[in-house]
């Protein structure tokens, strides 16, 4: 597959004397058109078609826009995505710190653990959490036998909590993973010579790892913000009536209610959404030099 | 190499493993512990079978295993080939040309990939061309999904690529293709795997796109999950669920094992 891509591109540089470089680029932006930007404009041509036939119309997202469950949606999908951001961030940061320089035996399967853990169906997370922390489960079974009480404590399972413990768990390998990329290439000399030259831990972190890791924190959180706002086999799963968020109205409007004008509007403004915050971050992090 | 003491160390891993087993380690744990278990109502399962794994791999399961693998390489070929092709392109655009194109690669990232299975299923759902109930709109999801993926790991490569290399091989009179080849590519080589990894990894536990659009005849393993989780048997889902992740784990170990100098560690 590699070979694939390779003689595919050794040819670009090679007549770059006789054809314009922009045009080796025209093939795959040809493909990415016709597979998703097409597709993507169908959907907001959809969401101005109401189903009764009254041509362009706003009325579709005059209904969204009014209704109660969308506006749920909308808060609890922007605070869920916030606060499991940060919270992979930190923890990413931290674990991939322990893995890449405090390096222990077994650091290496560890880490390939991690990159399986990219492999989960992200909803397997609240399949396990339902194991752990479900009402029937590891804890509030341990709880009450424990007690006595006929009941555990633990029921934060089908609220908000339990997402972004999940999104948390879930998601703090795409923050670890470029991140034990961008530590793999850093020259371990560096902090040879920190070290010897008198700088502690605490130091040697600010001043020489976090400015290298920094473009991948950067490009490992956006990614998370994204996938978190965009997450659905984690509040599918989990199945409580409260946690409804944008991606899963998508899908229930559409799939569901066949309401296809309606989720048409839901996507449009997840997309709104998703994007306008991506690029925001994005802009941001390259004034902050990552 | 950054702690130094002995004490330091152990107190760094002890807070390490503090956090990595519970929200990690138990997870993965409980699924396998699960799949071998006939229930669960105290602090530890009871009933040891392996039962599901006779019927987890086998008839359904088996086809559905089966259909996961192709869609997934598929699917990372495709989306390696495109994502890495613009990656390559872009690297000698001029830089407003090589935002553009980064950002138009980087969308389906962005893009909810529940509406890009909506978007997809409008899409292909009419003519004039008509994919809908085939496995193509399946395959079709799936390297959109990815290909962003594969176009950041190599972009991301690419522009960590030290052009003395490139600059000293065009020196000595290699033509740019030989640069590529010989050069570029070689120093690409882990970025490339890790990508075709991820992709892989990716489309073998996509879900969301897939429940738009999957036909009856093509369904991939994570919907076989959710079928089986959906309709109250979780002990069947845990065991497909390991079936999936060994998998994976397999493929992806193949793919790790293609190594060069190029990374240090």
């Amino acid at each position: 597959m590699t070979a694939t891509a390779a003689t595919a591109a050794t040819t670009a540089p090679a007549r770059s004397r006789t054809v314009p470089a922009w045009v080796w680029a025209l093939p795959p932006v040809a493909v990415l058109a016709l597979a998703f930007l097409y597709p993507l404009v169908l959907v907001g041509r959809q969401s101005v078609t109401p189903d009764d036939g009254g041509g362009v119309s706003l009325d579709p997202y005059a209904d969204v826009f009014a209704s109660e469950v969308f506006r749920d949606a909308l808060t609890t999908t922007v605070w869920l995505a916030a606060g499991s951001t940060v919270g992979c961030l930190v923890l990413g940061f931290a674990l991939a710190l322990v893995i890449a320089f405090v390096p222990f035996p077994g650091g290496r399967t560890v880490a390939r653990f991690v990159d399986v853990f990219l492999s989960f169906p992200s909803f397997l997370i609240t399949l396990a959490l339902l194991f752990v922390y479900g009402s029937v489960g590891m804890a509030n079974g341990l709880w009450t036998d424990v007690t006595g009480a006929a009941d555990g404590p633990f029921h934060f399972l089908t609220t908000p909590w339990g997402v972004l413990l999940a999104e948390i768990t879930f998601f703090t390998p795409f923050v670890m993973r470029p991140l034990l990329a961008a530590f793999s290439q850093l020259d371990t000399g560096q902090l040879e010579v920190a070290s010897s030259l008198g700088a502690g831990p605490a130091r040697i972190i600010r001043q020489v790892i976090l400015p290298e890791a920094l473009p991948a924190l950067a490009a490992g959180g956006s990614l998370v913000l994204v996938m978190c706002l965009n997450e659905f086999g984690i509040v599918l799963f989990t199945g409580a009536k409260d946690v409804t968020t944008l991606p899963m109205l998508v899908y229930s409007k559409a799939i569901l209610e066949s309401d296809y004008p309606a989720a048409c509007v839901v996507a449009v403004v997840n997309i709104a959404l998703s994007v306008g915050l991506y690029s925001l971050y994005r802009v941001v992090s390259r004034r902050a030099g990552a | 190499m950054l702690v130094h003491s002995r004490a330091g160390k152990r107190a760094t891993w002890a807070v390490f493993l503090l956090l990595f087993v519970p929200l990690f380690a138990v997870p993965l744990l409980v699924i396998l512990a699960a799949s071998l278990a006939t229930h669960w109502s105290g602090a530890f399962p009871s009933g040891p079978t392996v039962e599901r794994y006779a019927a987890a791999t086998s008839g359904d399961s088996l086809q559905a295993l089966t259909t996961s693998l192709a869609t997934a390489l598929a699917a990372s070929v495709l989306a390696l080939t495109l994502g890495g092709w613009a990656a390559l392109a872009a690297a000698s655009l001029r830089s407003r040309g090589r935002r553009l194109l980064d950002a138009l690669f980087i969308l389906p990232v962005a893009v909810p990939s529940v509406v890009v299975g909506l978007a997809v299923l409008v899409a292909y759902s009419r003519p004039p061309v008509l994919l809908n109930g085939t496995r193509w709109i399946v395959i079709l999801a799936h390297t959109v999904l990815v290909t962003a993926f594969a176009h950041q790991s190599v972009a991301a490569a690419v522009r960590r690529l030290d052009p003395m290399y490139e600059q000293a091989a065009a020196g000595l009179g290699a033509s740019p293709a030989r640069v590529l080849w010989r050069v570029k590519l070689p120093l690409l080589l882990p970025s490339l795997t890790s990508a075709v990894g991820l992709c892989f990894a990716l489309s073998m536990g996509e879900l969301s796109a897939t429940m738009m659009l999957y036909p009856p005849d093509w369904t991939p393993l994570p919907v076989q999950i959710f079928a089986a989780t959906d309709r109250g048997s979780l002990f069947t889902g845990a065991a497909l669920a390991v079936v999936l992740m060994t998998s994976t784990l397999l493929v992806l170990a193949a793919v790790s094992r293609i190594r060069t100098r190029a990374s240090y560690r």
